[in-house]
């Protein structure tokens, strides 16, 4: 208990945030590297995983694949991915950008099987008698992929981008071996000075950035799923369950991040 | 005028769902398809607006092949009523009739305001226009789902056992309704149901199908009761047991006069004109 309030007190004292601190110091520009490559490492995963995730769930073609293959994906171990990559990279590029580049395309894999699964089981979830009704109307089929199975399947869609954000949160922490900043190097550095407040601080800061995102995302999730059957839902209720399921799912996947 | 010449339609797991089937369907009238499951007549009526193309065969619209449109703008010229009703569950009732008209470039304001007007027409209020589908009944749904087929005033009205879903009693109010707007638009109304008493309660022209799309008659439902084509036909629709065959009884008590059928159940009683 004592450490932890020792790690609290290290987290919470101003010296650690004054401007020009030494490396790694001060946390919040720590924090706010953390926050952009993740937000990076995300978006680019989702520019390519939704429209591949949508692709597949309207159409149903390559779904055995893809299955396969995220299931690969993710069996990837990440640090071997980051070292790997980052000596591939290093030989090209500068070795400041390297470690940026190879820690995001990491990231990126990592982030994508979760995206690409939550857009196509979002999409497949979505009632094909309503798809049906679409299509009859005399819409095309982008207009039934944007007008129909998106705004539906929003709510497993948005839950695919939670398990993956909290994953790359997680993950980032070890960037920090190929020298990349975020709080890794908080942690990393206390390693190296055998300081017990910074490793912990660290991870603190982690878990409570990891579970600030989860809720922002959980609100997304809450604030979709009204918009898609407002009221009370009498015909509805397998989707909600559905949505329940998954946002279970999600909360595994972000603790195996974690741990 | 909707034709079907030859048409055959084979899927690709091998099943014959129509074989040579030839029909047409006159103009401003409802045609019923009746048949059991497997007749195929889901399988015809969507070969119309082109969900489904024939394996062989042509159907014509106004005597062009349907073959020759682009499907999307074919669909949006053909109402559509499914079973499954179908409403889109994110949108407004307004906004589900709406968006059938906004599809061809309408402008919101009149695609919800003809939306209303239609709301009027299938004889639902319009203080339900704000709802979501899921608050409304089963039957307030498919009267959505008629107004919505409506949108854009298309002359051809496709049904495909729209009130399958519904009760008893909320159906045969449907049907009536159905009735009256055939009688005010005159839309060329092709209707499926294995129903034969939903089929006599609509049709103009009555067409029985047996398995794989074979046509066992057409004609009127009175032409059908007076002379069924054959022993399945007897069969399908109740003559066979008794069920069409009504008698008169006299009731001395009250000096009433019942019609009765066969078994001597009482079906209604007669009244002078």
């Amino acid at each position: 208990m004592q450490f932890f309030l020792d790690a609290v007190r290290w987290l919470t004292d101003p010296a650690n945030y004054a401007a020009g601190a030494r490396n790694p110091l001060p946390i919040q520009e720590r924090i706010g590297e953390h926050l952009l490559y993740t937000v990076v490492a995300v978006a680019i995963a989702a520019v390519i995983a939704l429209p591949l995730g949508f692709y597949i769930g309207h159409t149903g073609r390559g779904r055995q694949f893809v299955i396969g293959f995220t299931g690969a994906m993710r069996a990837l171990p990440t640090l071997g991915l980051l070292m790997a990559l980052f000596v591939i990279v290093g030989a090209t590029v500068p070795f400041t950008r390297a470690a940026f580049i190879a820690s995001i395309i990491a990231l990126v894999v990592l982030a994508i099987p979760s995206i690409l699964a939550g857009a196509y089981a979002g999409i497949e979830s979505v009632d094909r008698n309503t798809v049906d009704a679409g299509r009859a109307m005399g819409m095309t089929e982008l207009q039934i992929v944007t007008q129909i199975e998106i705004p539906l399947s929003l709510p497993l869609i948005i839950g695919g981008i939670r398990a993956s954000a909290l994953q790359v949160i997680a993950t980032a922490v070890i960037a920090s071996y190929i020298s990349l900043g975020g709080i890794g190097t908080i942690i990393s550095s206390g390693i190296g000075l055998n300081d017990n407040n910074r490793i912990l601080g660290g991870a603190i800061l982690v878990t409570v950035l990891a579970l600030v995102v989860d809720g922002l995302f959980a609100i997304a999730q809450q604030l979709t799923k009204r918009r898609s059957s407002p009221g009370a839902p009498r015909r509805n209720t397998h989707v909600r369950s559905r949505s329940f399921g998954s946002a279970a799912v999600a909360g595994t996947t972000a603790h195996e991040g974690e741990n | 005028m909707i034709e079907f010449r030859n048409v055959t339609k084979r899927f690709p797991d091998g099943t014959l769902a129509v074989e040579n089937f030839s029909l047409v369907l006159p103009s401003h009238k409802a045609t019923v398809f009746v048949g059991s499951s497997g007749s195929g007549k889901t399988t015809l009526l969507r070969m119309i607006n082109r969900m489904i193309d024939p394996t062989s065969g042509e159907v014509l619209i106004d005597g062009e092949d349907v073959a020759t449109f682009n499907p999307v703008t074919l669909r949006r010229r053909i109402g559509y009523v499914l079973q499954a009703i179908g409403l889109l569950p994110h949108r407004r009732v307004v906004d589900n009739v709406a968006s059938v008209p906004r599809l061809t470039g309408v402008s919101k304001k009149d695609a919800r305001q003809g939306a209303l007007q239609l709301l009027d027409t299938v004889g639902l209020d319009r203080a339900l226009a704000d709802r979501y589908p899921d608050q409304l009944s089963g039957g307030q749904q498919q009267r959505v789902g008629v107004a919505r087929a409506l949108a854009n005033n298309p002359d051809i009205l496709l049904m495909d056992e729209p009130f399958g879903a519904v009760d008893p009693i909320v159906r045969a109010e449907l049907q009536l309704e159905l009735n009256r707007l055939q009688r005010e638009l005159g839309k060329t109304t092709v209707f499926v149901t294995h129903d034969i008493d939903e089929a006599f309660a609509i049709a103009d022209q009555v067409v029985i199908l047996s398995d794989g799309g074979v046509i066992a008659q057409v004609g009127t439902p009175a032409e059908i009761l007076a002379n069924p084509a054959s022993d399945f036909v007897s069969t399908f629709i109740g003559a066979d047991k008794g069920k069409r065959t009504l008698r008169l009884q006299h009731r001395d008590g009250d000096n009433a006069t019942l019609v009765v059928d066969a078994d001597g159940r009482p079906a209604g009683i007669l009244e002078a004109d």
